[in-house]
């Protein structure tokens, strides 16, 4: 079965005054997170999308899901854990009690403020994840990557042709990416701040699918004010 | 949900759009699309300004086909291959809606087709087979304007339909003269162009000739222009030079300019003028039926794709459009990968 977490663990710090989270802000007619579900949910190689929401919200999204995209069994909203990690391994557990983990089973994991990602970025996320064992969506980068240590002097200058930045989703052969987890030593899920990462330290091959300049995240309140104008220029 | 649109900003300049879309149509990803002249002349900028400013930011192309990727409304499967009709009525009218006022037409009126997805009512889709070859699928579109233009003239025409002549060895004029054939099978088709070499391919006509080499003798019954542009000028006088009395002149070529028309030998024969733009839903699944009825025409139609150019990005797509206009004939087909 192919498996598509929504990961809205986070409560978006970083968007300013406001106190709803960004996930559940107004892009266009619909809140953020309800666009980010209605792409998984139409595609049709996806059996079931998991919205991972932290305990305060669960209902609320419930209740949005019902309201925009009504009465949908493929849909499962559950409790998201304290890190990106805790969520990813909590939709996975739910995954293997409720469904059980093959061999083919997939998991599909994008970031519910990321409303922009296409159809086609998810296909080849599939097609990659079941080829490859595990993919990142990922565009060149653009800006010139400069390194800096103690914040105050240039480390080092990379080249920028070897950059890329990481968008989502990010897929993975989800058996493979269980025992990746539990081989990992604790010092190591410290350092964790990204699932493809867990391949990468134990040297296993990441595919990188290519992503759209569009994919943005919604992070800060230029953002969804961009998007929003934007869509408002359609209308006019 | 929020859709990606790939939109023509000013000529030669493509850049990404957003736009929210509902679930409530049939939603389509683009597999295989076409470019067509028109979508040429607003990539080139050889629209007037004032229509290019009126009309840009448009997503191009109204050639293509897709797969169907979710249906609310029940009528389709997912994955089903589907080609897309551009034209898009807003309300009833008297006359056929590729005619009407009321109705908008994709690529011209609001977006074509480069897009992530693209949402259109359930009436706005015909399945086709799964074993079409996608190459020559992704324009049907074009050959749906000829079907209707020789569907139009099956009613219109009162004399014999005995020598047919086509003006024009472009696309259009490939197809028309196949589809005269395929339709009137025991007509004379006869082709006239400009270009020897295109000419040349239209291996399916009783007679070729170019336009500066006609036999003194020769006659038509009934005349289709495929030419556009300012040639049609000498195309339609050429046209009532050869054409017998009451026939009908069936016009498909496209022209920036107003075009003079020998109106004196126009009444003295007694002439019918008939026009011809788009095409509508019955003329997609006459297209569809004829095709399946009749797959030895792919063969032919497979002779006019002459660039297949993968998309997966806007450099691509921009290549695409400068590989096009520099082909002097053949179709650019889009595999659409964006």
């Amino acid at each position: 079965m192919i498996f598509a977490a929504i990961l809205a663990g986070g409560i978006g710090s970083r968007m300013g005054e406001t106190d709803t989270p960004k996930q559940f802000l107004t892009l266009g007619t619909k809140p953020v997170i309800i666009h980010t579900i209605e792409k998984f949910v139409i595609n049709e190689n996806i059996d079931k999308t998991i919205v991972l929401i932290p305990k305060n919200f669960i209902n609320h999204t419930k209740n949005l899901i019902n309201e925009h995209i009504g009465d949908n069994e493929d849909i499962i909203v559950i409790e998201g854990g304290e890190t990106r990690n805790d969520t990813l391994m909590n939709s996975i557990k739910y995954i293997d009690e409720n469904f059980g983990i093959d061999d083919e089973s997939i998991i599909i994991t994008h970031d519910s403020v990321r409303p922009f990602v296409t159809h086609r970025i998810i296909n080849d996320n599939i097609d990659a994840a079941r080829k490859y064992g595990a993919c990142d969506t990922v565009i060149p980068a653009t800006d010139t990557i400069v390194e800096s240590i103690n914040g105050e002097t240039i480390e080092s200058i990379p080249v920028r042709d070897y950059y890329y930045q990481g968008q989502t989703p990010q897929s993975f052969n989800i058996k493979k990416l269980f025992n990746l987890i539990n081989s990992l030593t604790e010092a190591e899920t410290n350092i964790l701040t990204d699932a493809c990462k867990i391949f990468t330290l134990k040297d296993e091959d990441v595919h990188l699918v290519d992503g759209e300049v569009t994919n943005i995240k919604i992070t800060y309140p230029y953002d969804l004010k961009l998007a929003n104008t934007i869509l408002e220029d359609n209308h006019d | 949900m929020i859709n990606i649109v790939y939109r023509l900003k000013s000529p030669k300049f493509f850049e990404e759009a957003i736009e929210e879309i509902e679930l409530d149509g049939v939603i389509v990803r683009p597999t295989y699309l076409s470019i067509c002249q028109a979508d040429q002349r607003y990539y080139q900028g050889s629209r007037p300004g004032e229509v290019l400013e009126k009309k840009l930011p448009m997503a191009l192309t109204h050639e293509g086909i897709g797969q169907v990727v979710y249906d609310k409304t029940g009528e389709f499967n997912t994955g089903d291959h589907v080609v897309m009709i551009p034209n898009t009525p807003m309300g009833e009218d008297v006359c056929r809606a590729n005619y009407s006022y009321k109705s908008k037409f994709r690529g011209s009126g609001f977006d074509g087709f480069t897009s992530d997805l693209v949402k259109l009512d359930s009436t706005r889709v015909v399945k086709i087979p799964d074993d079409f070859n996608p190459h020559v699928a992704a324009f049907i579109e074009l050959m749906s304007v000829a079907y209707q233009g020789i569907d139009k003239f099956s009613n219109l025409a009162i004399t014999p339909k005995d020598i047919l002549g086509v003006w024009g060895d472009g696309n259009l004029g490939f197809i028309t003269a196949l589809f005269l054939k395929e339709k009137f099978p025991d007509s004379k088709v006869i082709v006239f162009g400009k270009h020897l070499e295109n000419l040349n391919l239209f291996s399916f006509a009783d007679e070729i000739y170019q336009i500066h080499n006609v036999p003194d003798d020769l006659v038509i019954d009934h005349a289709f222009e495929c030419v556009g542009s300012s040639a049609s000028q000498s195309a339609i006088d050429q046209i009532i030079d050869l054409i017998n009395p009451q026939g009908t002149i069936n016009l498909f070529g496209v022209s920036e300019y107003p075009v003079p028309i020998n109106t004196r030998m126009l009444l003295e024969k007694g002439l019918t003028i008939q026009g011809n733009s788009r095409s509508e839903r019955e003329d997609f699944v006459g297209v569809v039926k004829t095709l399946k009825q009749n797959p030895h025409l792919f063969e032919y139609l497979e002779k006019l794709v002459t660039n297949i150019c993968e998309i997966t990005n806007l450099s691509d797509l921009k290549e695409a459009f400068d590989k096009d206009h520099i082909s002097h004939f053949g179709k650019t087909v889009l595999k659409w990968n964006k």
